[in-house]
């Protein structure tokens, strides 16, 4: 009979041999998706443990947090955060979890892993491109760390380095000398290291798509990580720049950034014309598409999951996809909301507001779709579908929020507040994790060949569900209290009243990071003792669930999958009497 | 003594199957599909237009920003080295002719008189580059003899800027073309990809590159 | 678990509004000529992203409740309509009250930042240092002195950098810790930094503005309650940044009077 699913390879792939090779210094796609993972792995427990600090220091500032001195003791004497210690943690928190965390873990892991699977390929177009950028993104996540133990500590200037706080160097306070140094130097790594992934990526889905896979059949995640890509791609080769013009006022006298008769420790700084709001508009620049960058693989890894658990279509993939390529499109266009009260022509305020508020429509229709997706399905509620669920939620929640902060008369008062924190954890912190957390549950049996556990998967959602709705949701009450942020202490007169939220707040974010800590145990444990797993238990369409879990080193054994249906087919009659029917089966008949 | 055509389609891959029963080829065998290379250097140079972008938004509102902008002659050796990289392109365009059916253009292996004379051109290209390269430096030292340093002025300092990355992205490409030499020169002609359109393509927009900057500096500087 | 799920979402969303509703923690009272745009473009926006929220939430529950398992022979159901009346009216509503909110808003947020202040307002520079602010007020020559970044010097109050001894204008500059000011009155603030960035944030007045080095920015604003307010950094400037503040005092016209004169004015 006539194999329709899969055709010969012209040439062979052959596997690699040796530990190093095999393992660390390997060209396999998956694993240097596994490695992206890892890492996003060690940098969120490093994060999470830096938030604790960072709350329980806020809620109770003069306790003395065990270890903590020990780890530093000019930055936590006697266990006491010092002001320029948390904000120093403060930075790292930021950095971390925005590039290491959010950039790494649903895009660059699973997309490393999963795209080429997706559209039927062996491996990444350019495999030794695809090594080196996972190392790069491990180096620069090296020098990072390494401004933890140094004199002074990682720099205190935020996650966005304004300058000219970031670029006179020492004078300014504590960790901006060699600190900032190495946070500069670490984020020109990461951007070289994104850039040569996204190269990859793009010229990956655009040549080695295998034979019948249209664009229009690609999976949804495959879409998102081909737009955050392009994203990526323009992205950070504007944030290289940024970087180097900062390094370069920081060590070779230029002025870029740094205006004349500025007075820092009594002493007049060198530098003279430069301008502050050019490094913010450099840094928005990236800045702004950087966050579409950390939901959009998110989005789409839930517009590929949810179907597979309501075993019915995804409603309007078409507007779906449109969706997420006008959310890339409009991206570049809203970079000044963050800079409304910037000191930049208040006019300009209203040209920024307009793309702001737009991109909610893109926005609000891919919410629309995922939600009545779920509309009259049957629905198999196991984690990935929770967190499908869970996902859609906090995902309204931040949206929503997004509202006010576009709009320039409300930013006057809501601006640099916890309303702002508010908004970007839920959609950055929450949403875009919730993806990960979905494509982690769901994608586990592909790549490791072992299921889950799920009773302390639904254990886990249940508990991060609720707690971050505890943690964040309150956070835009203090804000329109006025409650400003990045402040390591409350003695305003009008934020003593606030301190029980914060207390509140504090408690529930020890609880949901502590229920972390069984995600972490259930990924350790499945790895070695989850029950083995089929092909396909999820009884998903795309191509990954057409090759063994985990799949052979050149992903479809020795063999060229053939595509015949797009990956939206559930709820309908399937061979066997399944309720789906995958991509590389016959095609339906009409 | 020679090269053996059959041999020379059959790894020149793209080939394939020995065409329609009437003799005529199908379409993607007189157009096979762009190498991988080819599409991951476009995609590279949208990056970089990109970047560049950046440092001219930079430059731009930098010189808007305070009146302290001081204005000097580039030195001449610059123009020098522009015609150096000008003809670079041009000779790259003449080995890309003779070396175009290992690049998978045409269905017949290059002649060895072709490969070559190709080779040749490919070195010249190579050195031409590298001269680009120390000419530039040699342009800073007369700029620094002037006393104009990175940070002596705003307009010294995107100078240096500019030309430096110019400079280490050509590097990029010079790495890009020995490698590709060897390559060759290794395989005698008849690997099955090279690498040869990518690198023209690059190359040639780091070309298009320079006179954008020059222009720029020139109006600006 | 669907229908557990849909029970808990409602309760999260209802609590969730519920505070939002009774303005449990909320903003301060109003105290200028140009947040009353600002509040009621506020209540709008509550409004409608109210009824964005809890439907959308309560859809998500209500879709969860219904697509639960309970019986598995029951086929599945398409979306009434498909996705095309559902993207299309997503389109309108949204792009309506985004048309709104901006028309409205863009009103509210002119009269503060794109409005020139009144030719008889009370000229007082600002100046943004870490982790302090500092205010100087032209004094009875209505005229301020000049600025020489490289005479400032803390330690004996010199905090703008005044060379008394050489300019005229600089001998009955007032230079102060608070903003004192006096009520209903049109006051023009010039703000400037010594050293990094900062902001200027007054919850009551609802107005934020950075201080940017480099450039002197202005903001005016009329204050119309007597009272003292905090002014407070919004903008990272190092370790201080949490502590640094200084109070917006508005006084009667005639305080205000007796005031300037405790300063040296007449």
């Amino acid at each position: 009979m006539h194999d329709v699913s899969s055709q010969p390879v012209a040439h062979q792939h052959i596997a690699p041999t040796g530990f190093l090779r095999k393992y660390v210094f390997s060209l396999d796609h998956k694993v240097i998706g596994k490695q992206y993972y890892g890492l996003a792995l060690v940098a969120v427990f490093v994060g999470m443990v830096l938030s604790w600090l960072l709350r329980l220091h806020l809620a109770y500032p003069n306790w003395h947090i065990p270890l903590l001195s020990k780890f530093s003791s000019t930055g936590a004497p006697g266990g006491v955060m010092t002001p320029e210690y948390y904000l120093s943690l403060l930075t790292m928190h930021g950095t971390l979890m925005v590039f290491f965390v959010l950039t790494n873990a649903p895009f660059a892991a699973f997309g490393n892993y999963f795209l080429p699977i997706q559209i039927g390929a062996e491996d990444m177009a350019f495999p030794r491109f695809n090594m080196m950028s996972f190392w790069t993104t491990f180096v620069a996540f090296l020098v990072m760390m390494a401004s933890f133990f140094v004199a002074d500590g990682p720099p205190i200037s935020g996650w966005t380095a304004y300058a000219p706080l970031s670029a006179v160097g020492g004078d300014a306070g504590p960790g901006l000398a060699l600190g900032q140094n190495l946070w500069a130097i670490s984020i020109a790594l990461f951007c070289v290291g994104s850039l040569l992934g996204a190269l990859n990526f793009i010229a990956t889905t655009l040549d080695l798509r295998t034979k019948g896979m249209s664009l229009a059949r690609m999976p949804y995640s495959t879409w998102a990580w081909f737009v955050t890509s392009v994203i990526a791609l323009l992205a950070f080769a504007v944030l290289l720049p940024a970087c180097i013009l900062l390094i370069l006022d920081r060590v070779a006298g230029t002025s870029f950034f740094i205006p004349g008769g500025l007075i820092l420790s009594d002493k007049l700084q060198p530098h003279s014309g430069g301008s502050p709001l050019l490094w913010q508009h450099l840094f928005w620049f990236f800045g702004h598409p950087e966050v579409y960058i950390a939901i959009l693989p998110s989005i789409g890894i839930i517009a590929t999951i949810l179907p597979v658990f309501t075993r019915k279509p995804l409603l309007g993939p078409r507007a779906l996809i449109g969706s997420m390529i006008a959310i890339g499109f409009l991206s570049y266009m809203v970079w000044g909301h963050h800079m409304f009260v910037s000191g930049m022509n208040p006019f300009s305020a209203n040209i920024f507001s307009v793309p702001t508020l737009v991109i909610t429509i893109p926005a609000t229709v891919m919410t629309l779709l995922l939600t009545a997706s779920i509309y009259g399905g049957k629905m198999r509620f196991d984690t990935p579908a929770l967190f499908c669920l869970g996902f859609i939620s906090v995902f309204i929640s931040g949206g929503i929020s997004g509202f006010y902060l576009a709009q320039p008369s409300l930013d006057t008062y809501l601006h640099a507040t916890y309303f702002v924190v508010a908004h970007f954890h839920f959609v950055m912190a929450v949403a875009s994790l919730f993806g990960v957390f979905a494509g982690t549950y769901f994608w586990f049996p592909k790549m490791f060949g072992r299921m889950m556990n799920e009773t302390l998967g639904k254990l886990h959602f249940w508990l991060t569900f609720v707690g971050v709705y505890c943690v964040f949701m309150p956070m835009h009450y203090l804000g329109l209290v006025g409650n400003v942020r990045r402040y390591s202490a409350f003695v305003d007169d009008y934020l003593a009243p606030l301190i029980p939220v914060h207390k509140f707040i504090t408690i529930a974010a020890l609880l949901t990071g502590a229920a972390q800590l069984i995600f972490f145990w259930n990924l350790i444990w499945s790895r070695f003792r989850g029950p083995v797993a089929s092909e396909n238990p999820w009884e998903a369409t795309s191509l990954e669930w057409s090759t063994t879990s985990p799949p052979p080193f050149d992903n479809f054994g020795g063999k060229h999958p053939v595509v015949n249906n797009g990956p939206n087919e559930y709820g309908i009659e399937g061979t066997n009497g399944s309720d789906y029917v995958m991509q590389t089966a016959a095609p339906r008949s009409a | 003594m020679g090269i053996d055509i059959q041999e020379a389609m059959h790894t020149a891959g793209t080939i394939g199957p020995p065409g329609l029963s009437d003799g005529s080829r199908l379409y993607t065998q007189t157009h096979p599909r762009p190498e991988r290379s080819e599409t991951g250097a476009w995609i590279g140079i949208f990056a970089i237009v990109m970047s560049f972008a950046a440092f001219t938004s930079a430059m731009i509102v930098r010189q808007g920003a305070t009146p302290d902008w001081v204005h000097f002659e580039l030195p001449r050796l610059l123009y020098v080295n522009t015609l150096i990289l000008l003809t670079s392109s041009l000779t790259l365009g003449l080995a890309s002719k003779r070396l175009r059916s290992v690049a998978g253009f045409s269905a017949t292996a290059p002649t060895e008189k072709a490969y070559s004379e190709g080779m040749i051109w490919l070195a010249i290209t190579l050195g031409l580059g590298g001269f680009f390269v120390i000419g530039q430096i040699l342009a800073w030292r007369v700029l620094a003899a002037q006393s104009f340093f990175l940070s002596t002025n705003p307009s010294s300092s995107f100078f240096y800027v500019f030309t430096a990355m110019h400079g280490a992205h050509l590097l990029g490409g010079i790495a890009g073309l020995a490698y590709m030499i060897r390559k060759l020169a290794k395989t005698n002609g008849t690997a099955r990809t090279t690498g040869l359109p990518a690198l023209s393509v690059y190359w040639h927009f780091m070309d298009g590159l320079w006179i954008y900057l020059l222009v720029l500096l020139m109006v600006r500087t | 678990m669907g229908k557990v799920f849909a029970v808990v979402l409602t309760l999260i969303t209802l609590v969730s509004v519920a505070f939002f509703a009774m303005h449990t923690w909320w903003l301060p009272p109003d105290i200028s000529t140009t947040g009353k745009a600002v509040d009621r473009q506020l209540d709008e926006t509550l409004i409608g992203t109210g009824v964005l929220f809890l439907a959308g939430q309560l859809m998500l529950g209500f879709f969860a409740w219904g697509a639960s398992d309970k019986d598995r022979a029951e086929k599945i159901k398409p979306f009434p309509g498909g996705a095309t009346p559902l993207v299309t009216a997503a389109i309108i509503l949204v792009g309506i009250e985004i048309f709104t909110l901006t028309f409205v808003g863009s009103k509210a947020w002119g009269a503060i930042y794109l409005t020139q202040p009144d030719p008889s307002s009370i000229k007082i520079d600002v100046q943004a240092e870490q982790f302090a602010f500092y205010f100087r007020y032209q004094g009875p020559d209505g005229k301020f002195g000049g600025v020489h970044p490289e005479k400032i010097d803390d330690g004996s109050g010199n905090y703008f950098g005044l060379d008394p001894a050489n300019d005229l204008a600089a001998r009955d500059d007032i230079v102060t810790a608070s903003l004192v000011v006096p009520v209903n009155k049109p006051v023009a603030l010039t703000l400037h930094s010594k050293d990094v960035g900062h902001s200027f944030y007054v919850r009551e007045l609802r107005v934020q503005q950075d201080f940017v080095p480099g450039l002197d920015i202005p903001l005016h604003f009329t204050a119309t309650q007597i009272g003292k307010y905090e002014i407070v950094c919004t903008q990272l400037c190092g370790l201080g940044h949490y502590n640094m503040k200084a109070y917006l005092e508005v006084m009667s016209e005639e305080d205000y009077q007796q005031w300037l004169k405790t300063q040296g004015g007449q």
